[in-house]
């Protein structure tokens, strides 16, 4: 009888991988934003008092998805309607400046990879995740990560427990006082050569906890993140997007090749 | 839902002892503690507490020197035990007598001086202690516990917490309070529409904004599908800790269709945005509601079949069934709340106790006797059916809902408001007071995490040291919602 209801759920369960990660749009997910070519009224700064973590500047418009947390409060916010987000999860960026979406940019600025790291990693990496203040959505978003239908596994792709068998650390959280020392040693345990991905808006820039009373960044400062995923938390599709599209792996197919 | 407000002026502040009497008065009537607080007062500290007497909150107050401090109340009414804990790390205030002042989050300190802290010893030749902690082995959020054990029998857990603490409560202080949302739904992100919801409430409620009865159902309904999302992920957790592959990838995948819906309604998988003050971001017509339904069907229909396999797992029940067992003696003493409580038999459920949106629209009591890892697991797949069910009823009828927000007045002065809304762990609990200029004054929550941690460690003594994990993961609780 046992064997029968075992069988009911895995024939309940069909298939449920997502075959196209690289191409996929989640229904209704507020992802990356697009700005409108085009003036913005006089002296409007509707937009900027909207933003809970300061993410927009203006003359010209832009969003720095390092702070964004997408609440969409500047689309609602902008007389002009310059502002959308669109259903993209696909904003992984290398380096800080290259989070910043601009107007006019027809596509944004997409994730080049690294040589370097696609020699070392295209074909197994491994990564230890330390929450630093994180609220849980990171942590619960990153796990998804691993279910069967995101299946980062398939990509070589892994979630370690020691940090000794890692080589990537994945941050989140605003990094708070009493998770200084033990971040460190985490990443102090990590054989070379490794590296240091930052996940959602608090960990990017502090979010929305830059400078709260509790929060000391000092190790963000010092090593610099190699792969900055934003969200707030991020989907789970822009995390493995960001890690393959840094590996240089387009598709499924190519992880093979 | 309970949302309670008063005039700070007409709450009369009681001479400690009279306080201490009220107190113990209010406990032998049957009244239940939901929450006490201090907030600096200039030299004083005044000090709140909270009952729920049926479908009312009753407050009491009283002012006192931290210095001089007052005789702890934890040995008569243990449920305290926490808040006097909070009461003075956060405070100062000297508490005579309290068995144990451990801080509860070590606020200001940095990891050197957690590090340091005596932990309770126990001495025998064959006791030793393992530590665990900060950083877990998956991918969790950070905590430390420490084991005393005999061999592979805990004799004693002792956690220790405040890794997560990142000075929410400061930080809202130093925002508009009518614009607070976005840091209100990280305070604990698996619970981003219940602290939402109660935010929000308690804002309407200061400055007296009525909310349109369907608006307040969008709200529910974000809520029950966080409530429906997590205990699915409580599942999958705790069935990939048991071994239980079927559990493990059948609740996983489930609870993405869970998320999934929310995120078509309001924009995120996690119900951010779903509440504001004065508003909502969720949305629904024919076409999502028809998606809804789509979604909520299958999860009834494949639900039911993992349930069954889970249930009559022999393997499953063998490994939860009178593990990490917390009394209904001892939960109600330690004034554990939600899931906790109700998987004890104790049917605290602020949406069942309250008057308004539940009882247009019931929604089925749960309660599972045992106290143990099994009863939590059953009262978990029982209340995803019951939200469910409740789901398609009110999706079954026509609604139309668009993103509003309201444009809302300033705080008015003088005020406490008490916001308390049944999330998927339990009762969350806003309170908020303005001072004479209108001002956030204080602004205090209280996740349901920050009373059941307690009950996780009573419920290990005398268990195996292995069964450690799953006992955890039956309790599921938030580590940022206790440390703030």
């Amino acid at each position: 009888m046992k064997m029968f209801k075992s069988l009911r759920v895995r024939i309940s369960q069909g298939m449920q991988v997502i075959a196209d990660v690289r191409n996929a749009k989640p229904v209704g997910f507020r992802g990356l934003p697009r700005i409108a070519a085009g003036e913005c009224a006089e002296d409007c700064s509707a937009c900027v008092a909207a933003c809970p973590t300061g993410a927009i500047r203006l003359a010209p418009l832009s969003i720095d998805l390092g702070r964004c947390t997408f609440c969409g409060d500047c689309v609602l916010a902008c007389p002009e309607s310059r502002i959308e987000l669109t259903t993209e999860p696909r904003m992984g960026a290398a380096s800080r400046e290259d989070l910043v979406v601009t107007a006019g940019a027809d596509e944004y600025t997409r994730l080049r990879a690294n040589a370097g790291f696609a020699k070392l990693f295209r074909r197994s990496l491994k990564l230890r995740q330390v929450s630093a203040g994180g609220c849980n959505g990171c942590e619960l978003e990153l796990n998804a990560t691993a279910n069967v239908n995101f299946d980062l596994q398939r990509f070589g792709i892994e979630w370690v427990a020691s940090p000794r068998h890692a080589d990537a650390l994945v941050v989140s959280g605003p990094l708070t006082r009493t998770m200084k020392d033990a971040v460190r040693l985490a990443w102090d345990a990590m054989p070379e050569p490794r590296f240091v991905v930052a996940v959602g808006a608090c960990a990017i820039s502090g979010g929305l906890y830059e400078g709260a009373s509790g929060v000391e960044r000092g190790f963000l400062d010092e090593v610099i993140p190699a792969l900055y995923v934003p969200g707030c938390p991020p989907h789970p599709l822009t995390f493995v997007n960001a890690v393959l599209d840094l590996l240089g792996v387009s598709t499924q197919k190519d992880r093979f090749t | 839902m309970i949302v309670h407000r008063e005039a700070t002026a007409a709450i009369e502040t009681l001479a400690t002892d009279a306080w201490r009497t009220t107190l113990l008065e209010r406990a032998r009537a049957g009244l239940r503690p939901v929450t006490m607080y201090g907030r600096r007062d200039g030299e004083r500290v005044l000090v709140t507490v909270v009952h729920q007497d049926g479908p009312r909150l009753v407050t009491s107050r009283t002012s006192i020197a931290p210095a001089h401090g007052y005789h702890e109340l934890t040995s008569e009414l243990p449920a305290l035990h926490c808040f006097e804990r909070e009461l003075h790390e956060q405070l100062g205030v000297r508490i005579a007598g309290h068995p144990w002042l451990k801080p509860i989050r070590f606020e200001g300190l940095d990891q050197a001086a957690m590090g340091s802290y005596p932990f309770y010893k126990i001495d025998g030749k064959e006791v030793h202690e393992v530590a665990v902690g900060p950083i877990h082995a998956g991918v969790i959020e950070p905590g430390s516990f420490r084991f005393m054990c005999f061999g592979e029998h805990v004799l004693h857990l002792e956690i220790h917490l405040g890794y997560q603490h990142r000075g929410v409560e400061h930080r809202l202080l130093e925002r508009e309070p009518r614009s607070l949302a976005p840091w209100i739904e990280t305070v604990a992100g698996d619970t981003s529409v219940a602290h939402g919801w109660a935010y929000a409430a308690a804002i309407e409620c200061l400055v007296g904004h009525a909310i349109d009865p369907e608006l307040e159902l969008a709200r529910a309904v974000a809520l029950e599908l966080e409530r429906v999302g997590m205990h699915l992920s409580s599942l999958a957790g705790l069935s990939a800790d048991l071994g239980f592959l079927p559990g493990a990838s059948t609740y996983g995948r489930l609870r993405t269709t869970a998320i999934n819906t929310a995120m078509q309604l309001c924009g995120s998988r996690f119900g951010r945005g779903a509440v504001r003050p004065g508003g909502s971001g969720m949305r629904l017509d024919p076409e999502l509601t028809r998606l809804a339904l789509d979604n909520i069907a299958l999860l009834r229909r494949d639900g039911a079949i993992i349930d069954e396999c889970f249930l009559s797992a022999r393997s499953v029940r063998h490994r939860l069934a009178s593990v990490g067992v917390l009394s209904p003696d001892m939960t109600e003493q330690l004034g554990a709340v939600g899931t906790i409580a109700r998987s004890a038999g104790i049917p605290i459920d602020a949406r069942l106790s309250a008057h308004g949106l539940y009882e247009h629209h019931p929604i089925q009591r749960c309660t599972e006797p045992g106290g143990d890892c099994w009863a939590r697991a059953r009262l978990r797949i029982a209340e995803i059916t019951a939200s469910l069910g409740w789901l398609e009823r009110v999706l079954a009828e026509p609604h139309a809902w668009k993103p509003e927000r309201a444009q809302l007045p300033s705080l008015p002065p003088g005020q406490l408001t008490i916001a308390v809304v049944e999330g998927w762990r339990g009762e969350v609990v806003h309170c908020l007071e303005t001072g004479s200029d209108g001002r956030l004054v204080h602004y205090k929550i209280q996740d349901p995490s920050l009373r059941n941690w307690m009950g996780l460690a009573v419920a290990v003594r005398g268990n195996d040291i292995s069964d450690f994990p799953i006992c955890n993961k039956s309790f599921d609780l938030s580590y940022c919602g206790n440390d703030l």
